[in-house]
């Protein structure tokens, strides 16, 4: 059985749809990347996916278990964690408070009004933080770290709620090419070694050749192609939309 | 009662009235909360000094033909003024800020308006006397009617068909409605927000102004008088949907005829009535009766 | 944080108070019992405005729940005192936890504006459910112990009331639960998404609000053997407010230092003018265009400086 099972999945925005009839199956431990170009549907596809949406069709299940229009919380409890395209941290808080937080909601120690939460799991975090390299910034301001720093932090939180299944919505976008190096290479070691599920977005396609080793294209919401990066590279139709279309992002 | 048609006619009359007047106030508020998003609490001391300058002007046109309605027209364009200083010298200052904040400084506003008023008028209840013209009754054929307030009612109706003239017929108006949908949309064709902004608080204002010197001759006026208005407005806002005038109006009149037949039917229990619509339409309808859900 | 120094600038502050009445008059020591009694009501308001980022525009409803059932319980049904004061406490957080049920299930604006609605629905049951309440008039002759009606000894009574919940209160801020709920407020979307039921969050930040409002208002009414419909009109709940961004909403002690400062204005300015809501009000401005943070926001950065 597939980790995760998208059937006939599709979100009309009042008469634009924005994803029509996706089908796709994700096996565990795969590293899965969803290429397309700016507006194709790839933030929805996931917005869908996490709860943050209600698809207007189609269902999802998540290791045999409807996910479908449960709320976004429940869907992180059941193993699934995700990033988002526009950072989405907690910037007033520290580094450390960002993880720690994570953590405290991740063992359900969330509703505890006795034990002091600055106490818990401190070890947990520093650890945490040591994985994405950020162990030297643990008592800095979120907001006030550079761009590439915030984007590792992040995935600290995503990773904090212990998923199976992780989502990553753009994870480089807005890095500098170096940074885009790095937070790669990163995030393909944790994944190998926390034997993630990955499943990405992607507007460049360096980054997806580097660590997908499945991929689909999705163009105006529909999924065009899916396979190996070779089959979907020597695909005709992707070729013909998405590199004919956006020859300088594949360049 | 009901078997007393002239009796429950005269209730529907007042309701009405009570509601059109309601509604001129009201119109003002959801205007300013469905493009400002500011809780205006300071709306209803507003409204209460459109009352005590109208009193003033009343007296100070005493010998003029149509001073009344100098005196109305008066006490608008003061309360235009009065809102062009707020907003121009501070409240603008604060659209980027949390909503808190808004609501704090329109409390402030209450507050020192609130002490104006007493400085200037004292503490005594006063009263403007009916305009010329407005002083009897009129037959209705079913029975007689103070004229003044079917006055109150023709000014709301008035009121009503320019306002919806102008949100739905003018450029203008085009601006307002837009700003109430979507800010970036409009930044994005060039429009200057900060002047409609500034434009739409002046004459929601004005509109308090006005609703206070038409209501005072069929109200008393004294200090206090602004924060039971104010939560009457919230409500006739609330019931009708933020920022939307036929909503305001539905919601004025709704609570116009809820307050004139409760007092007969359910004597005690009219004011916990209104409270209740007004949490049950929040808890289900929060966007109003007439107003559209927010996309997220 | 629980540092060791805020610790003992606490326990400093409760030594400090326990000696009023040994150095004061009754002027003073009925001033700081009601400073008391609104700093409890201001920090159980900080729980939701400070800490949840949740701008409830009806806090006094909860007061008046536990003011009026305080006074229903102990006089009309002549309750023993600790079932009556404990069941009014109670009965405001059931209340509290009805109300804010629906109240978090919204955002923002309408948050704000249902929290009012219901206030507004206490209050107007409160002025007419006259058998109960005694209406307009105010319930008064409330059936206070002999043994807390004097001055003074009502006077530790608070003190040891208050010091109790604004430990209880502390730990919560300071707990797990508080950091997840501080969580919800800086950022509501993020917290969903590592898990927290938000909605639930703040609802417990809601009745625990409402619990402690409920406390405030039942000691309000033993202290003033009365009470009165105004205590559930919305201006009690924007007083409450002012009182807590006055002292500062991004601290503990903030909001209760904001009741003392209102209360003490209060009491030295109306003696001076009648202008005295004037005065506040351009408190408020300088506040918010000035100080945002409040006095305490003002204290800490002096002492920063001061480093």
């Amino acid at each position: 059985m597939s980790m995760l099972t998208i059937k006939n999945l599709g979100m009309n925005f009042s008469g634009f749809k924005a994803l029509n009839g996706i089908n796709l199956e994700i096996e565990e431990g795969e590293k899965h990347a969803v290429l397309g170009p700016n507006g194709a549907g790839k933030t929805t596809f996931f917005n869908c996916l996490t709860g943050q949406l209600k698809p207007t069709d189609g269902v999802t299940h998540y290791k045999g278990k409807k996910i479908t229009g449960l709320t976004p919380s429940r869907i992180v409890n059941l193993g699934i964690a995700r990033s988002f395209q526009r950072i989405n941290i907690y910037p007033k808080l520290s580094v450390f408070e960002n993880v720690q937080v994570a953590l405290i909601a991740d063992k359900g120690m969330m509703f505890n009004l006795i034990r002091p939460g600055a106490a818990l799991f401190r070890d947990e975090t520093a650890k945490m933080l040591e994985l994405v390299n950020l162990s030297a910034e643990a008592d800095e301001t979120a907001g006030l770290m550079s761009y590439g720093k915030q984007k590792q932090l992040e995935l600290a939180i995503a990773l904090s709620s212990e998923p199976d299944l992780l989502l990553l919505d753009e994870p480089t976008a807005g890095m500098s090419p170096q940074e885009t190096v790095d937070s790669i290479k990163l995030i393909g070691d944790i994944a190998a070694k926390r034997k993630l599920t990955l499943l990405f977005t992607e507007h460049d396609m360096q980054v997806v050749f580097s660590i997908a080793d499945r991929m689909s294209v999705l163009h105006h919401g529909e999924l065009i192609a899916t396979g190996s990066p070779d089959e979907v590279r020597n695909n005709q139709e992707v070729r013909r939309i998405y590199l004919g279309e956006h020859a300088d992002d594949a360049a | 009662m009901f078997n007393n048609p002239v009796l429950t006619f005269i209730q529907l009359m007042n309701g009405i009235s009570l509601g059109m007047n309601l509604f001129i106030i009201a119109a003002g508020l959801t205007l300013i909360l469905g493009v400002l998003r500011v809780l205006n609490f300071a709306h209803g001391a507003f409204y209460m000094m459109g009352g005590y300058i109208c009193f003033s002007l009343v007296g100070l046109f005493a010998g003029l033909p149509g001073g009344f309605w100098l005196a109305v027209v008066g006490s608008a364009i003061a309360l235009a003024a009065f809102a062009w200083v707020v907003e121009t010298t501070m409240l603008r200052h604060l659209y980027d800020r949390d909503h808190l904040y808004q609501l704090l400084f329109t409390f402030a506003l209450v507050m020192i308006i609130s002490d104006l008023v007493r400085f200037n008028w004292g503490t005594n209840v006063l009263s403007v006397s009916l305009p010329n013209g407005f002083r009897g009754a009129t037959d209705l054929g079913i029975s007689f009617y103070p004229t003044y307030r079917l006055l109150l009612t023709g000014m709301g109706i008035f009121v009503a068909i320019s306002m919806w003239y102008f949100v739905n017929k003018t450029r203008a108006g085009r601006f307002v409605r837009a700003a109430r949908q979507d800010r970036e949309m409009l930044e994005s064709l060039g429009i200057n927000v900060g002047r409609v902004y500034m434009l739409v608080f002046v004459a929601g204002s004005a509109l308090a102004g006005l609703g206070g010197a038409l209501a005072a001759p069929a109200v008393s006026l004294a200090p206090g008088m602004d924060a039971e208005i104010i939560v009457q407005c919230f409500i006739i806002v609330i019931i009708g949907g933020l920022g939307s005038l036929g909503g305001a109006f539905v919601g004025a009149l709704m609570l116009g005829l809820l307050k004139s037949f409760g007092v007969m039917l359910i004597p005690n229990f009219e004011i916990v009535l209104i409270y209740l619509m007004m949490v049950i339409v929040l808890m289900f309808r929060p966007w109003g009766l007439l107003g559209k859900p927010e996309a997220k | 944080m629980i540092t060791q120094r805020n610790m003992i600038l606490l326990g400093i502050a409760f030594v400090a108070l326990a000696l009023v009445p040994a150095v004061s008059g009754l002027f003073l020591v009925y001033l700081v019992t009601e400073i008391m009694i609104f700093a409890l009501f201001a920090l159980s308001f900080n729980l939701l405005l400070g800490y949840g980022g949740l701008i409830s525009f009806g806090h006094a409803a909860y007061f008046a729940i536990g003011a009026y059932a305080c006074a229903v319980l102990l006089t009309t049904l002549g309750w023993p005192f600790l079932f009556g004061f404990g069941a009014a406490i109670l009965l405001s957080a059931v209340s509290a936890a009805v109300i804010g049920y629906f109240c978090v299930k919204l955002t923002e604006i309408y948050f704000s504006m249902l929290t009012l609605a219901f206030a507004q629905l206490v209050w107007a049951i409160a002025f007419k459910w006259v058998a109960v309440t005694n209406g307009d008039t105010g319930f008064t002759g409330v059936a206070v112990p002999g043994w807390m009606d004097e001055p003074v000894r009502f006077f530790y009574f608070t003190l040891i009331v208050l010091a109790v919940c604004a430990y209880m209160l502390w730990r919560i801020v300071n707990s797990a639960y508080g950091m997840t709920l501080v969580a919800t407020r800086e950022n509501y979307n993020r917290a969903e998404f590592i898990g927290v039921n938000v909605r639930r969050i703040q609802l417990v930040a809601f009745v625990l609000a409402g619990t402690f409002a409920g406390v405030a208002g039942a000691l309000f009414t033993l202290f003033n053997h009365a009470v009165f419909v105004e205590n559930a009109w919305w201006t009690q709940s924007a007083e409450v407010m002012i009182m807590s961004i006055l002292g500062g909403v991004g601290s503990f002690v903030g909001p209760a230092v904001g009741a003392a400062i209102l209360l003490i204005l209060d009491r030295s300015l109306a003696e001076i003018t009648v202008y005295w809501p004037t005065v506040l009000g351009i408190i408020l401005l300088a506040v918010l265009f000035f100080f945002p943070e409040g006095l305490m926001g003002v204290a800490k950065k002096a002492g920063r400086k001061g480093k």
